[in-house]
């Protein structure tokens, strides 16, 4: 089971959206989650849902992947749907008992969802066309201009780059620890909650012991090779912004101007 | 005698948690270590042959004693990182030394800690791949390959340095036979292009590859010499709890029931080839 987990949720492929800087692609997104909230009609999701679904076209990642991505927030999306559609006042449409639904209410839930649809969507766009190391080098880059007033880029990333390699290896670790446990008659599937929290302490001790000397040996090993922070620190793959970022950067632009007009107008 | 190493005097010493008396772990070692040999340091676990690995490049630094790695002092601290280029090392546990989820980029780890132009790096990173055989593995994550190939991407991270000496601490002891000889014949390879290397092992037939055998015993050497001339010593070796290698054995076993089979046999290829002369 622990083999075939994805890190992040990255969707192999070597479309445009996979080969844009990434940088421009955290920026982008920065930008299209501000502007969903400068929508306010329908007519302007609908023209974010086109460009939306250009962007996943482009990316050739299969609609079905996107879709699974939602799963987890159904829940959240429910609920903010039922509360919205209930609880505004308006024009009533249908009653029953103090339940009722109103056309304003059921406007805003619908218009609700479909924001936190396409915000989800659209960021998800980002971490299944970016390789996650790509991702913290993107962040590393795009944070560095702030390290003159101490914020520490290089070493966020690289610690986003360690825990990252490191998320299968604990993982295997917690699953040795766990056979070793029920080897020796551990129970962690029945009793209560806390029976069950109570159970999983003999796993997470040697997991904490066992990290640690990962970190010590990992900490050795990367002196070994020379490592002393970000200075004087080269990168085997450097970023330059490519004709495609420019012309990413100028449709995203556009589509702004676009979005902030129309929600002038209607 | 062109050295690449030179170690005088050296003592280790180390306090285990509040014992107020400091455990010695290396006691008063020479050695030096020539130019392109092939060096194998044997000896049990707390023998002291670990911790000597890590003073090698200054992980550890020496309680008296110097060690000089290519002219540089392993104290002084403006060399460390020129000590550290100088003598790579390859750790036991494949998983716990790899930085990056991406191959390549790890392998990449050590040049751009130098400050290496990215282009060098790119062309040392691509050869140093081919150099283990895992180029058509430069796009994985380390976590689904084998132990052998995890441990064949971290020595092609040391050799992306462009060490003149590499250091293998235990490099197989965590890896199932077909990697250990993939391990090791890459360490051969590597010796064939002009490389130092020096092999910290328990396995006895590991050791015999190499071109001088040092045993360690209790922080000092017990024997140091070409592996016929130390591997003779049979009883010796055996009298601090080390086994000598197979065919060793078996032609002390020989020699015990009249066959005169020469002592310089010490690997399979030769005791086969002695053996096959009896028709």
């Amino acid at each position: 089971m622990i083999r075939d987990i994805t890190i992040g949720q990255y969707f192999a492929g070597n479309s445009v959206i996979h080969r844009l800087d990434p940088r421009v692609k955290i920026i982008a997104t920065l930008l299209f989650i501000i502007e969903l909230f400068i929508v306010d009609n329908f007519i302007g999701f609908a023209i974010a849902a086109v460009c939306l679904g250009t962007v996943i076209a482009v990316s050739k990642v299969p609609f079905s992947f996107i879709v699974r991505g939602l799963k987890p927030i159904i829940i959240i999306l429910l609920f903010t749907f039922t509360l919205n559609m209930f609880m505004i006042d308006g024009r009533i449409l249908w009653q029953w008992g103090f339940l009722r639904i109103t056309a304003e209410g059921l406007r805003t839930a619908v218009f609700m969802a479909v924001r936190l649809i396409l915000l989800i969507i659209g960021s998800s766009m980002l971490t299944l066309c970016t390789r996650p190391l790509s991702l913290t080098d993107g962040i590393e880059r795009l944070l560095s201009p702030f390290k003159r007033i101490g914020v520490p880029a290089h070493e966020i990333a690289m610690m986003m780059t360690i825990a990252l390699r490191f998320i299968p290896t604990l993982l295997e670790e917690t699953d040795k620890i766990m056979k070793a446990q029920q080897a020796r008659g551990a129970d962690f599937e029945t009793g209560n909650l806390i029976q069950r929290a109570k159970s999983l302490i003999p796993i997470l001790v040697p997991l904490f012991v066992s990290a640690f000397r990962i970190a010590q040996e990992l900490a050795m090993a990367m002196e070994a090779r020379c490592y002393r922070g970000g200075e004087n620190r080269t990168r085997m793959n450097e970023m330059k912004l490519k004709r495609r970022d420019y012309v990413a950067f100028a449709l995203q632009a556009l589509f702004l101007a676009v979005i902030i007009i129309e929600s002038r107008i209607f | 005698m062109d050295n690449i190493i030179t170690i005088e005097n050296l003592i280790f010493e180390y306090t285990r948690g509040d014992e107020s008396q400091p455990v010695r772990a290396i006691d008063n070692l020479n050695l030096e270590i020539e130019r392109g040999s092939f060096t194998a340091i044997i000896g049990k676990n707390g023998s002291g042959k670990s911790t000597l690995a890590k003073n090698l490049n200054g992980l550890l630094l020496p309680t008296e004693g110097v060690i000089y790695v290519d002219g540089f002092d392993t104290r002084d601290d403006d060399s460390i990182w020129n000590v550290r280029q100088t003598a790579g090392m390859v750790f036991q546990n494949p998983d716990n030394q790899l930085v990056s989820a991406i191959v390549e980029d790890d392998v990449a780890f050590g040049p751009e800690n130098l400050g290496i132009e990215p282009a060098e790096i790119r062309r040392r990173v691509d050869k140093a791949l081919a150099d283990v055989n895992m180029g058509q593995f430069k796009k994985k994550a380390p976590h689904l390959l084998s132990g052998g190939q995890k441990q064949r991407i971290a020595i092609a991270g040391v050799v992306a340095m462009k060490p003149k000496c590499i250091i293998f601490d235990e490099p197989t002891a965590m890896l199932d036979p077909k990697g250990r000889s993939e391990i090791m014949s890459i360490i051969d390879e590597l010796h064939a292009e002009g490389i130092t290397v020096i092999l910290i092992t328990h396995f006895m037939d590991e050791a015999v590859r190499a071109d001088r055998v040092i045993i360690m015993h209790e922080g000092r050497i017990l024997l140091d010499g070409a592996p016929q001339e130390v591997f003779e010593q049979e009883e010796l070796i055996r009298s601090v709890n080390l086994d000598v290698p197979l065919m060793v054995e078996m032609g002390a076993k020989l020699r015990k029931a009249g066959i005169d089979v020469p002592k310089d046999i010490i690997t399979e290829e030769k005791m086969v080839e002695f053996i096959c002369q009896y028709e």
